[in-house]
């Protein structure tokens, strides 16, 4: 018998005096419900607020970036990945991604145990831009608070959440 | 966050610049909103943003880093194999006027001024009293009577206090010397192997004869009153063209749509891997009020005849340098692995701090990574091995020769 758990989540924007900048506030509402496991379970991809996508099949996890965060960094040069074996807790520094022009540190988005780095990967970072969600893929993991994947971002909100980005 | 390093050009304090990626709606956009309302504009903003230019904030102007479609590396090649336009109005353009010009600024740099010839310049520095450069600067004498100075957009105000106090001292003193701000000029710069003949097609003046460093005042896409000088910050054969500011966005739009070669908007992205490959300093990262021309590796801009006791600012130092070698020195440094970048240290086998890097990339022509750092003596000769800290890891190094890549200056050879 396995838990699902349903989020409700509620966004308010909120006027900031003259900047005229948008909050979101995130109310979350969980119900819990008993349901049969035998029928098969989805695998279920989400986003954190630092552009990392996670893909979850049980509590193995598949962990890379978003077209818009390779976008952001142009052309990968150098990817250093987490350490196999080495536990991470939510928004550790876990490794790297150069560009020519940029440098951007990767944050576990979930606390983690890292379980394979994609090699491919290393040797060939352009993949990452090629084929972020594929091929490009980073780290794979084993969730160490399953809880922690709710509070990430579903499909919908992150293509909400990069609108308010784009200015 | 994705903090997004990006080496922030001519800034006066060696410091990271975050540009954050994503961060949470309200604080990014704040920031983005309060900094955009204080940003200056080129004139070619417009243009800029046409052509899919990618706008960060820079020096206190809002310049395109890089351009929609073209990855910076892309970007970077083209200028090498072909030609790129840059937009660098945001620099400080200057006119020296009267019969001391001369004598004016030879009193605020390292430069001979009165040996230059008719239309041709140098590179020089500004110096302060204890050796340190203020800025470094393109000075040429024209032939239409004034000195012509290009200097750093991040100096702007720092550069202008000077030269309109030395003014006051000289004609306080009876000299006759006058300076002339040209916000009224708009400045491009067109870099690489086809640059000369994207231009000559557009331009009366017989560029095969204007060689490295010179400069000649024409028209150019039917546009009078440029001022076209054959030099750059990238390394290749190229021309920095200075244009009436309401002409500016027409000659830009004629040159991009040449039909000799073509021609692409290149930002400040790939016009820092272009000089960083090329050896050349960035003020504000590698060259700053705390480092001297011969710690710099720059002695060679001091002219010979300016070598006395008190001939420009800091003279006492620089010559004791000159005589007696200065304690470090900037070099190249190529690695592997993850590019080196500043702040970063470089240690020696055994841990021990040597210096820092002032500037690194990833190069794209060359496929490693290229840095500058200020090293001591005992390890500046090339082929020396150093490691440098980045992130947690020790990545080895080797001390090089700059430039990177062959410079293609025009000698007319």
């Amino acid at each position: 018998m396995a838990a699902v758990n349903v989020l409700r989540s509620f966004t308010r924007n909120i006027n900031l005096g003259n900047h005229s900048a948008k909050a979101t506030i995130r109310w979350h509402f969980q119900i819990q419900r008993q349901i049969n496991t035998s029928s098969c379970f989805m695998a279920d991809r989400r986003y954190s607020l630092k552009h990392e996508w996670v893909q979850l099949s049980g509590t193995i996890g598949t962990v890379g970036i978003t077209n818009y965060a390779q976008e952001s960094l142009g052309d990968i040069v150098y990817a250093q990945l987490p350490e196999v074996g080495r536990e991470y807790s939510i928004e550790d520094e876990c490794g790297a991604l150069e560009s020519v022009k940029a440098a951007s540190e990767l944050y576990s988005p979930v606390s983690c145990k890292i379980t394979e780095i994609n090699t491919e990967v290393e040797e060939q970072p352009a993949l990452i831009n090629q084929s972020p969600y594929e091929k490009g893929w980073l780290f794979k993991m084993e969730l160490i608070k399953p809880e922690e994947f709710k509070e990430l971002m579903e499909e919908a909100e992150y293509e909400k959440f990069l609108k308010t980005l784009d200015s | 966050l994705y903090h997004v390093l990006l080496t922030e050009m001519y800034s006066s304090v060696l410091k990271r610049g975050w540009l954050s990626l994503g961060c949470c709606g309200a604080t990014s956009r704040a920031i983005h909103l309060s900094s955009a309302a204080l940003l200056n504009k080129t004139v070619l903003y417009d243009f800029h943003v046409n052509n899919g230019g990618k706008m960060v904030p820079y020096a206190g102007y809002s310049m395109p880093v890089s351009y929609d479609k073209v990855g910076v590396a892309a970007s970077h090649k083209h200028v090498r194999s072909a030609c790129g336009l840059f937009d660098v109005s945001h620099m400080l353009q200057t006119r020296v006027h009267g019969p001391d010009r001369h004598k004016f600024l030879e009193s605020l740099t390292v430069a001979d001024v009165t040996a230059l010839k008719p239309d041709t310049g140098c590179l020089t520095l500004f110096t302060n009293e204890d050796g340190g450069i203020i800025d470094d600067l393109i000075v040429t004498s024209t032939s239409q009577d004034y000195l012509y100075v290009v200097s750093n957009a991040g100096c702007r105000a720092k550069d202008l206090a000077l030269l309109q106090q030395q003014v006051k001292r000289f004609t306080d003193s009876g000299s006759k010397v006058e300076l002339e701000v040209r916000d009224c000029d708009a400045l491009i710069a067109l870099q690489g192997p086809q640059a000369a003949a994207v231009l000559q097609a557009a331009c009366s003046e017989e560029l095969s004869s204007l060689m490295f460093m010179s400069s000649v005042q024409c028209s150019v896409a039917g546009v009078e009153g440029c001022r076209v000088t054959r030099c750059g910050y990238t390394g290749e054969d190229g021309f920095e063209i200075s244009i009436p500011n309401d002409k500016a966005v027409s000659v830009c739009e004629a040159l991009l749509s040449s039909k000799t070669a073509e021609v692409q908007p290149a930002g400040l992205a790939a016009r820092d891997s272009l000089r960083l490959e090329a050896g050349l300093c960035l003020y504000g990262n590698d060259i700053t009020e705390q480092t001297t021309p011969v710690q710099a590796a720059l002695a060679w801009t001091i002219a010979k005849t300016r070598r006395t006791e008190g001939a420009f600012p800091g003279s006492k130092v620089i010559l004791r340098e000159l005589k007696q070698k200065a304690a470090v020195r900037r070099v190249g440094l190529v690695s592997s692995g993850p590019p080196a970048r500043p702040p970063s240290q470089v240690v020696d086998q055994d841990g021990k701090l040597l210096g820092q890097v002032c500037s690194g990339c990833p190069s794209p022509s060359l496929g490693i990574n290229v840095a500058m750092a200020y090293l001591p003596l005992s390890h500046v000769k090339a082929g020396t091995t150093v490691s440098i800290r980045v992130r947690d890891k020790l990545v080895p190094a080797t001390v090089t020769k700059m430039p990177f890549i062959k410079s293609n200056y025009y000698t007319g050879k």
